[in-house]
């Protein structure tokens, strides 16, 4: 070796099956081979063959149970939104994303105001879940799966009700509505 | 037949060759950008291309069919992206590179035997009725007893031609570098040429070695050679008979390519994107379609150097030879199927293993590259010559074959 070269600590030390180089290129080739086929096979035989998954479409295997995802409306169960536009929600968020708009509901003598508009402006929300912990009516909580953000247009990131109302309880194993204690407003009354 | 209408049926039988193998290629091209997302995928236990689809007129049903469109997007977009034209050193230089990357890797294929003699007038029996007797009858009248080699050009010097027009590929990638006047290309384009010159001296030694093993440099008769069978159970291939030479010619080959063991001439992570950084949309597509394009070519010179060719083992013209069972005679047609159906299924085969080694190793440093060249694969080409050479003259008796 050269005597000016330093032997630095990490200096590789090679065996002669690593000198002579091809033979290691076959055991890496095997390594690679081995996992293409492994995987290869598994897609064939109709398993999945990846750590990955179709991202938007289906739901990633590592999202918490607990994750604060997109908003959603709880419905009483005639239909109607619980939310009775108190407004809690709209002023404890810090980013000033949700508007509401309420309309007198006559029919309904427990909850004589509705929202007749409820809009969140996905491109400002920071998803803190302040306006969850706030809604006095637990009639806004947020779903593990997140919203669908890309968007050709500013304007199409803001949600209105037909957006918040479509839930799906089964997908929310953490919080089942209604509640089974008999918590809920509807089993008091 | 007259003497004019012949020679005019022989050039419509090769302009149609011409046609089918020109079309292949790009195709096989096209479908190798698919198999190297999606093999790379899958041996990194990734998923792939999978977002690409067409849509079915009026419907919603998209067929994606595993990303398999996504080699038509990337087509799509390179042609629709905006033609950037820089200020280069040499216009026309500029103008020409692309094209003289691509066009000596289409030009090498030429001299690939595809199948073996395709006699048009055997095709379908002439006897009986319905259509394919009438199309036998047909082409009984027209072709008689005339045949063809399934090959664009069927040259007696296979070899030399495939070695003197691979060498100017060269030229493309330093006329990229050299007129495209800026330093990256520049660099790039230097370490191509020498890398190139390099490796054609290994690859041209290694395939002597085969020269001398066959005893011709006829690609056909060199394909016909590996019919056989060797100690009886081994089909007679290149590969069993000179398999140091494999290795030194897929190790060449590959350097030739300039893909990622040896991507020093455009290594992005140095050189933005080397020798072709100053261009852009198809002339771009026109590097990236010739590196595909010579791995097409690389792997159907590596069947029908050391892989049997177009036929399966054992196989010939007329039909199987098997080991321990005799002649299988098959007719003219289902031949000619089985042939040209193996030799795209070897291309795809060696194709993998290229995308595979790619996909695996690490890339060389400069002078690993020119050390690996000059200093390990020369004298092992040399000496596996010299061996070969001795054993021919002892076991053959000088003659070749």
């Amino acid at each position: 070796m050269n005597p000016a070269r330093r032997d630095y600590w990490n200096r590789e030390r090679m065996g002669l099956w690593e000198r002579v180089y091809i033979l290691e290129i076959f055991r890496g080739l095997g390594i690679t081979g081995g996992v293409f086929l492994r995987n290869l096979w598994r897609w064939i035989t109709f398993r999945r063959g990846a750590l990955t998954v179709f991202y938007p479409e289906e739901r990633r295997a590592d999202y918490s149970t607990r994750n604060r995802g997109r908003h959603i409306l709880t419905l009483r169960p005639e239909g109607t939104p619980q939310c009775v536009t108190c407004n809690l929600c709209a002023t404890v968020c810090p980013a000033r994303c949700i508007e509401i708009e309420s309309r007198p509901d006559p029919s309904d003598g427990h909850h004589p105001k509705n929202p007749a508009r409820f809009f969140i402006d996905y491109s400002r929300c920071i998803f803190c879940g302040f306006c969850v912990e706030a809604c006095p009516e637990d009639a806004i909580r947020m779903d593990m799966e997140v919203p669908n953000l890309p968007a050709e247009r500013k304007s199409d990131l803001w949600v209105d009700l037909d957006y918040l109302t479509t839930w799906k309880p089964q997908r929310d194993p953490a919080k089942k509505y209604p509640p089974a204690d008999g918590s809920s407003r509807e089993a008091r009354r | 037949m007259t003497a004019t209408s012949a020679a005019l049926l022989d050039i419509a039988v090769h302009a149609v060759f011409g046609v089918g193998v020109l079309g292949t290629l790009l195709g096989l091209a096209a479908f190798l950008t698919w198999v190297e997302r999606k093999q790379a995928a899958v041996m990194a236990d990734r998923i792939g291309a999978n977002r690409a689809y067409l849509r079915i007129p009026f419907t919603n049903v998209r067929l994606t069919l595993l990303g398999l469109f996504h080699g038509m997007a990337d087509g799509l977009k390179m042609l629709l992206k905006e033609n950037f034209k820089p200020v280069p050193y040499d216009r026309i230089g500029y103008w020409l590179a692309p094209w003289l990357a691509v066009a000596p890797i289409l030009l090498v294929f030429a001299v690939v035997p595809f199948g073996g003699r395709l006699a048009p007038a055997e095709l379908f029996s002439a006897e009986g009725s319905g259509g394919f007797a009438a199309l036998g009858r047909f082409l009984g009248g027209l072709f008689g007893e005339r045949s063809y080699p399934m090959q664009i050009a069927d040259l007696d010097g296979g070899i030399l031609v495939i070695l003197a027009i691979s060498g100017i590929g060269i030229l493309g990638a330093i006329l990229a570098g050299w007129s495209s006047n800026n330093k990256f290309s520049l660099l790039g384009a230097s370490r191509a040429a020498s890398q190139m010159i390099s490796y054609e001296i290994v690859m041209g030694l290694s395939l002597l070695g085969i020269v001398v093993v066959f005893g011709t440099v006829d690609l056909n008769a060199i394909v016909r050679q590996q019919s056989g069978a060797l100690f009886g159970v081994l089909p007679r291939w290149g590969i069993f008979l000179q398999p140091l030479t494999f290795l030194l010619f897929l190790t060449a080959a590959m350097a030739e390519n300039k893909r990622v063991p040896f991507d020093l001439p455009e290594c992005e992570s140095e050189l933005i994107s080397g020798y072709f950084t100053e261009y852009s949309a198809m002339k771009m597509g026109l590097f990236m379609l010739s590196e595909f394009l010579e791995i097409v070519v690389i792997s159907a010179l590596i069947t029908t150097f050391f892989l049997g060719g177009y036929n399966p083992p054992f196989m010939g013209d007329g039909g199987f030879d098997l080991p321990f069972y005799g002649l299988v005679a098959l007719p003219h047609l289902p031949v000619v199927a089985i042939q040209v159906g193996t030799f795209v299924f070897k291309i795809l085969l060696v194709s993998s293993l290229q995308i595979q080694v790619r996909w695996s190793l690490p890339r060389f440093r400069y002078d690993q590259l020119m050390k690996l060249g000059w200093k390990f694969l020369l004298p092992i080409a040399l000496v596996n010559l010299l061996f070969t050479v001795l054993g021919c003259w002892l076991f053959q008796g000088g003659g070749g074959g």
